[in-house]
């Protein structure tokens, strides 16, 4: 790859999905698009960005910014932001709920892992009323992260990163090397590809917002429209879940953080959502 | 310092698992059958048991079975490592009382990850 094509490339990722790719990171950058470059039968990184300077086609154009998202995460990753909405998050919302139905929304799912963590505490149903309808939905730039999502197979080293044994043996069937989730788990959760930079006015509600890891992989100018989009979808009374060491605090006013519940903010009354 | 002995009938498997209990600051016992750690229990009860399924002599399940019939044998916590990975063994050996289970093959991070899930090991742990 030239100089230019890394400009290029860090150009469109910004521009298209507000991710800040650092252009000092060419192994980074090489790595995740080789297996596009194989796909689209060119025989290098550099024949691919040749290729796409020639035909600036957009579906091409979206492979290449999709397939520099991270893909990186793990059944109840971190462990602490399950246990919140298990324990505090989902028992209270039920109640007041009642019998509407309660949305939720992981945004930035990637392979799913994050959304089917949330089926499973739902389907235990630990300390909820009965009655309790749980809607989860899951969202991605990437395509292809969806589709792995949707169809809920995972490796046997990805259902061994933070899963437990318990929930692999009650949720999971096992097929051939690997394990999928079963039925009830999948049917539980819907799949929609959703570009968090783009205009997210038409997204809906949802009671509760998981968006870890996905506003740090941001450029900074993109992160605060994407946390006032996601303010807009929730409810007053809802909840966003950031990931470890991320806050919408300093880059906009549409949240306040709950003291001694680290990643977790509600809305800030006093805010304004535009309109 | 919490004590961890590892069952598991390969010298190969043991090497490998005594470096990453021990940085997940472990003292470490082996034994490479389920009749030899029998024996280690019956001296001093560890906190903590890697178990592997197939060995000779005695297998780690007929082991499992036989420490919770032990004085002082419902305390340590036991950790499947094995390359059985059929549910229906994964359940059973749930059944007699292991706490977690590791599939085989595996690696440091799984290992961590496991150990955070039954409460051996801390999550910053993870992160050293």
């Amino acid at each position: 790859m030239t100089p230019e094509d890394i400009k290029l490339i860090v150009a469109l990722c910004r521009q298209r999905a507000g991710l800040n790719i650092d252009p000092a990171r060419t192994y980074l950058i090489e790595s995740r698009l080789a297996p596009l470059a194989r796909r689209e039968a060119y025989g290098s990184v550099s024949e691919l960005i040749a290729g796409l300077r020639a035909r600036r086609e957009e579906p091409l154009i979206w492979a290449l910014v999709e397939a520099m998202t991270s893909s990186e995460t793990a059944f109840f990753r971190d462990r602490k932001p399950f246990h919140l909405f298990r324990d505090e998050i989902l028992p209270t919302l039920t109640r007041l709920r009642g019998p509407e139905p309660i949305r939720i929304w992981s945004a930035g799912c990637s392979t799913g892992q994050e959304a089917y963590s949330l089926a499973m505490i739902a389907e235990a149903g630990v300390g909820l009323e009965p009655g309790a309808r749980i809607e989860i939905y899951g969202s991605d730039l990437s395509e292809r992260a969806l589709e792995k999502a949707q169809a809920g197979l995972y490796n046997q080293f990805e259902v061994q990163r933070g899963l437990p044994i318990r929930m692999l043996v009650d949720y999971f069937e096992k097929v051939d090397d690997s394990w999928r989730l079963s039925p009830r788990i999948r049917q539980r959760v819907r799949w929609r590809r959703i570009n968090l930079a783009a205009d997210l006015s038409a997204v809906g509600r949802f009671d509760v917002i998981f968006c870890r890891n996905v506003l740090s992989a941001m450029d900074p100018a993109t992160r605060p429209r994407v946390l006032e989009g996601l303010a807009a979808a929730l409810p007053a009374d809802g909840f966003l879940v950031l990931g470890e060491g991320e806050s919408p605090l300093g880059l906009t006013d549409a949240y306040r953080p709950i003291s001694g519940r680290g990643g977790l903010f509600a809305r800030n009354p006093a805010h304004r959502v535009a309109a | 310092m919490k004590t961890c002995l590892l069952v598991d009938d390969s010298r190969v498997i043991r090497k490998v698992a005594r470096r990453i209990l021990e940085d997940l600051g472990f003292e470490v016992a082996e034994a490479s059958d389920g009749l030899e750690a029998l024996a280690w229990c019956r001296a001093a009860m560890p906190d903590v048991i890697l178990l592997d399924w197939n060995m000779p002599v005695m297998n780690g399940l007929d082991f499992l079975r036989q420490l919770r019939t032990e004085p002082g044998g419902d305390a340590p916590k036991v950790v499947f490592c094995t390359v059985e990975s059929e549910p229906v063994r994964i359940r059973e050996a749930l059944a007699a009382g292991a706490c977690e289970y590791i599939m085989k093959p595996f690696d440091g991070d799984i290992i961590q990850a496991k150990f955070v899930e039954a409460g051996l090991a801390s999550e910053e742990s993870l992160a050293a």
